[in-house]
């Protein structure tokens, strides 16, 4: 590892604009926990991160799950503890909440609703990109 | 350039991993540099020895580890992800190694470009 | 910013999601079964057509041969290589997978 570790060098003190675009539903698929525990260890790096929320990823945010049935952990608490992290900056793109009838009322964290040109925008700034 | 990578879905279910192989030797072939790998969520089923493909079919796990040892590409597999689907050491195929998720925060940071292969 | 496509149009949002939230000028690289929407006659060609008034649109060409559809390239579609892939790799200052 320490040759690769050469080959890297240099990123010291570097501060990048993270994004990490969550577009799955929880459950269904691992994704959304997967993506949730590489966001919390970002915060150890002391990153410019920010969260996205669209398509069905929305979905992962809404309040009063109940994961007892499916014998399936309950991570969205987890989203309220993002703040303890510094992670504050959550997005969520206005249209995919309109396609599914959601409003911020829905939703257990507090979060920046932007529309379609806001998040393109949002997107466009940032220097590194990482999706489930 | 450097530029790093980063697979989340098993090889043969998926083009994923395919196609990230074929983009990281071509990026070394153009005088790139590609640090690392990082393999995640399914992604971590690209790095068990134990893999047996028809000997008519591409071997994904066996190019990996060919890249890795021609180029010293770090090809690390997540270990939450890779303990979850029952990826440990022993079962490594050569090249690979087991580390936390902060290796892809850290490819992120140090590489020039990080790109998404996936489903 | 180098936006990257990689599921069929027809089956999931990602082209459309991607299309939405891609800014003027960027460019949209589909591969895998994401070329299918770069090809004549499917729905998704109107989308595609239109996305190009604002946006660079590329096809993997080793994704269209594989999948037989090379000579169904829509007009205006830039087809690369791998070595094309990783030119609009390092030419863009990032890019994004909607997967």
């Amino acid at each position: 590892m320490s040759d690769m570790m050469d080959d890297m060098e240099g990123g010291e003190g570097v501060v990048k604009k993270f994004m990490f675009v969550n577009r799955k539903a929880p459950h269904g698929t691992i994704y959304a926990l997967e993506g949730l525990e590489v966001v919390l260890v970002s915060a150890a790096f002391d990153q410019d991160v920010s969260m996205v929320f669209a398509d069905d990823g929305v979905y992962e945010l809404i309040k009063g799950m109940n994961t007892k049935g499916i014998e399936v952990k309950d991570f969205s608490k987890t989203y309220r503890a993002l703040d303890g992290y510094d992670i504050e900056k959550l997005y969520v793109e206005k249209a995919s909440m309109d396609a599914r009838g959601l409003t911020e009322a829905d939703l257990i964290v507090d979060v920046t609703v932007l529309d379609s040109a806001e998040m393109a925008n949002l997107m466009a700034e940032q220097d590194v990109v990482i999706s489930y | 350039m450097k530029i790093g990578i980063m697979v989340s879905e098993g090889p043969y279910n998926h083009q994923a991993s395919d196609t990230a192989y074929l983009f990281a030797r071509t990026a070394i072939e153009k005088g790139h540099k590609v640090p690392r790998v990082f393999f995640y969520h399914d992604g971590v089923n690209n790095s068990t020895k134990l893999t047996q493909p028809p000997q008519d079919d591409r071997n994904v796990v066996n190019r990996w580890s060919k890249l890795a040892e021609e180029h010293g590409v770090d090809l690390v597999v997540c270990i939450a992800a890779g303990m979850r689907r029952g990826i440990t050491d022993d079962i490594l195929a050569p090249g690979f190694r087991i580390s936390g998720l902060g290796q892809l925060v850290e490819a992120g940071i140090q590489c020039d470009r990080l790109v998404t292969f996936g489903d | 910013m180098l936006h990257i496509v990689n599921k069929s149009a027809t089956e999931r949002n990602s082209l459309e999601s991607c299309l939405r939230m891609a800014t003027k000028g960027s460019a949209v690289l589909l591969i895998e079964d994401a070329v299918y929407a770069a090809t004549k006659g499917g729905v998704a060609a109107a989308q595609i057509q239109a996305a190009m008034a604002d946006l660079q649109i590329y096809a993997l060409g080793p994704d269209l041969d594989a999948r037989g559809m090379s000579a169904r390239v829509l007009d205006g579609v830039k087809v690369v290589d791998y070595g094309g892939f990783v030119d609009l790799v390092t030419e863009t200052n990032a890019c994004q997978s909607w997967l």
